[in-house]
């Protein structure tokens, strides 16, 4: 948050100058703090996931998960992620309090022992539940857990989008080297991220379809689908019952709330 | 039973008019075989046996965050008298408000960080017919309030009604050389079973810490095992219950990949006051042999300072594990675990796996060993048991 004030306060003591001696790696992080911006002042949200997993061969499998998320002054997003279904993991549950400057704590909760175990969130590119999306790319974005760099703009059926590139800060325990996100430029919704791994080869291209506008304000893709070039397996995400301001508090974010749930 | 049966569908019938969120009926129901490698060590003993569980499960949620749970199970088993079985593991009401939450029912707690021993947990009785890794518990008849906060959680319990723990019976295998007799079981307290324990306990996470310590006072759960002879003048064990106090700690770090756990207790009133540990780590590697499974190695060790005349196989023993989540489809996981007893040649190795087909169906492996177990050592009278079950559960 202090770096944000300051980059703030800089930019506006520097705007007349830096509006024409922009770099791009100063203009990338503009772009991201102006999406983290329009997208600040949720509160807290509700919807369903339903993850179909497709492997090279096109077999199917399906999760149904519920999501419940927490903005956080000043610090990273509160998680939890439910599942419904399949029906042997029934109950079984994600509990994320990300961070903007360091490691997310985690816990997971099996219902059949009632145990709540925390877990390590160091290594950042695991497989989150058997898909193509590992945990820092399902994790809360923050912008201090990238730097950034605009590449260019780029028109695209009659769009304009900022083409930028981000790298992780944890450069060690992340899967990747960057990332390549297309952006809109109108409403600063990510359209587009190639993921690029360890060795700079392209690994994953996530596409976001079906934006729709909550309170106003909030923007939230229905479908988001993962595909992993290397392996051919893929992961699509099919978003629904979005609801925002329920009036979820910190008190359905805790070890407590994990045993309660359902 | 009749009346609870009743309430329940009456439940039921209200119920459905909610909405889908607020109750449901889920559950699973599993048929399971045993095949022991060697004949058993006393007569009755088969070499095969076989079982089938049934457990529902019905939640209902009211829209204040209240709740109510049911679930009962029943097992048929082919073999042992004493592991057919019925019993109600929750049946409860969770009263939320804002400040504290109240359980009042049969429930079920977990208190505990380690993974091949449970030293800490105590609300619930073992279920040792259900399974010999200490996991399956009975019901336990609470009044818990818990009130989180800031500054940690405290959670208070009055448990009037003591569960003894079951034992496999004269046919059942992994038994004791003598029969536990459950039906005479014989108590340090005058009020028995109706004695009404206590226990507190504060946990709190404090950075990459998760931490708790609690008070117990009441019926012990491990009761010590007397030989006695039976009405028909036959040898046979009597559990004795005494009345103790538990100091119990349990402790995990986060350290990058590294996990830290140590679990201790302090108990007095079972003979002489003694202290008993676990502790160990377990290290995640991300992603191995090229595939996107995460494999775990743990290590942990057991101390009890009662030695050998613990009632327990954890005396002095050295655990290393590895645990397997292939992230697959099919949710496959497996873990595997060597124990060595640092005072003896005594090892036991298990293994446990299981991976999902379908949508509903979901199949268990599990193989325990049990490798030169010396004649006075807890385990000796399993040393013959060496197992594999199969498990194939159908949830619904």
């Amino acid at each position: 948050m202090n770096r944000l004030i300051i980059l703030v306060i800089l930019t506006a003591i520097l705007l007349p100058i830096t509006a024409l001696a922009e770099t791009p790696e100063e203009k990338g992080l503009v772009i991201a703090l102006e999406a983290e911006k329009r997208d600040s002042g949720f509160g807290d949200s509700t919807s369903n996931m339903k993850m179909i997993l497709r492997n090279r061969h096109g077999e199917e499998s399906s999760r149904d998960i519920r999501i419940r998320a927490l903005e956080v002054e000043g610090d990273g997003d509160k998680s939890l992620a439910i599942f419904d279904n399949p029906k042997d993991v029934k109950g079984t549950a994600f509990l994320t309090f990300s961070h903007k400057h360091k490691d997310d704590d985690r816990w997971l909760y099996l219902p059949a022992l009632k145990r709540v175990k925390r877990i390590s969130s160091r290594n950042k590119s695991g497989s989150f539940m058997g898909s193509e999306f590992s945990y820092e790319d399902i994790a809360s974005q923050e912008v201090e857990k990238y730097t950034y760099k605009w590449i260019r703009d780029e028109i695209y059926e009659g769009a304009e989008y900022f083409v930028s590139e981000r790298y992780p800060v944890d450069k060690k325990n992340s899967g990747y080297t960057r990332q390549v996100s297309w952006m809109d430029k109108k409403e600063y919704r990510p359209f587009k991220i190639e993921y690029y791994d360890r060795k700079n080869s392209l690994l994953k291209t996530l596409t976001f379809k079906g934006y729709q506008k909550y309170l106003q304000k909030h923007w939230r893709a229905d479908e988001m689908h993962m595909v992993n070039h290397q392996n051919g397996k893929s992961t699509d995400l099919y978003w629904s019952d979005y609801q925002f301001q329920t009036g979820l508090s910190d008190r359905d974010f805790n070890k407590n709330s994990l045993k309660r749930i359902r | 039973m009749k009346p609870l049966v009743a309430s329940l569908m009456l439940f039921l019938s209200w119920g459905s008019h909610q909405a889908a969120i607020c109750h449901e009926l889920s559950g699973f129901i599993e048929l399971e075989g045993w095949f022991f490698i060697h004949e058993g060590q006393f007569d009755g003993q088969e070499r095969q046996s076989g079982s089938i569980a049934f457990q529902p499960e019905y939640f209902h949620e009211w829209r204040n965050g209240s709740s109510f749970t049911f679930v009962p199970i029943a097992r048929l088993d082919a073999t042992d008298d004493e592991r057919t079985h019925f019993d109600v593991r929750e049946l409860n009401l969770l009263w939320l408000q804002d400040r504290f939450e109240v359980r009042f029912g049969i429930g079920k707690v977990f208190w505990g960080v380690t993974e091949f021993l449970h030293l800490v947990d105590i609300i619930n009785q073992t279920d040792l017919v259900e399974s010999i890794d200490g996991e399956d518990k009975l019901g336990q008849t609470m009044i818990q309030l818990s009130i989180p906060s800031q500054r940690g959680t405290l959670d208070l319990f009055a448990l009037p009604w003591f569960r003894e723990r079951t034992f496999p019976g004269r046919k059942g295998r992994l038994r004791s050389a003598l029969v536990v007799d459950t039906d005479n079981a014989v108590y340090g307290h005058e009020d028995k079973e109706h004695h009404i324990d206590l226990a507190a306990r504060y946990s709190h996470t404090i950075g990459d810490i998760d931490f708790g310590f609690y008070h117990f006072n009441g019926t012990g759960r491990d009761p010590t095992l007397i030989p006695t002879l039976s009405s028909n003048g036959q040898p046979e064990l009597i559990p004795f219950y005494e009345l103790i106090n538990q100091n119990g700690l349990d402790l995990q770090a986060v350290a990058g990949d590294w996990l830290w756990k140590l679990e201790a207790i302090h108990r007095r009133g079972q003979g002489d006051d003694f202290l008993a540990m676990i502790g160990g780590f377990e290290y995640t590697l991300t992603a191995v042999f090229e595939t996107s499974a995460d494999l775990g190695l743990l290590g942990e060790w057991a101390y009890d300072e009662r030695g050998d005349d613990a009632a327990t196989a954890f005396e002095n023993d050295l655990i290393l594990g590895l645990r397997l989540a292939v992230n697959d489809a099919a949710s496959s996981e497996l873990l595997a675990g060597f124990g060595q007893d640092l005072d003896s040649r005594a090892r036991v190795i298990r293994v446990e796996g299981s991976r999902r087909f379908g949508n509903n169906l979901r199949l268990f492996l599990e193989i325990w060993a049990f490798i030169d177990q010396p004649e006075d050592d807890f385990l000796s009278s399993m040393r013959d048991d060496d197992f594999v079950e199969i498990t194939l559960a159908y949830y619904f």
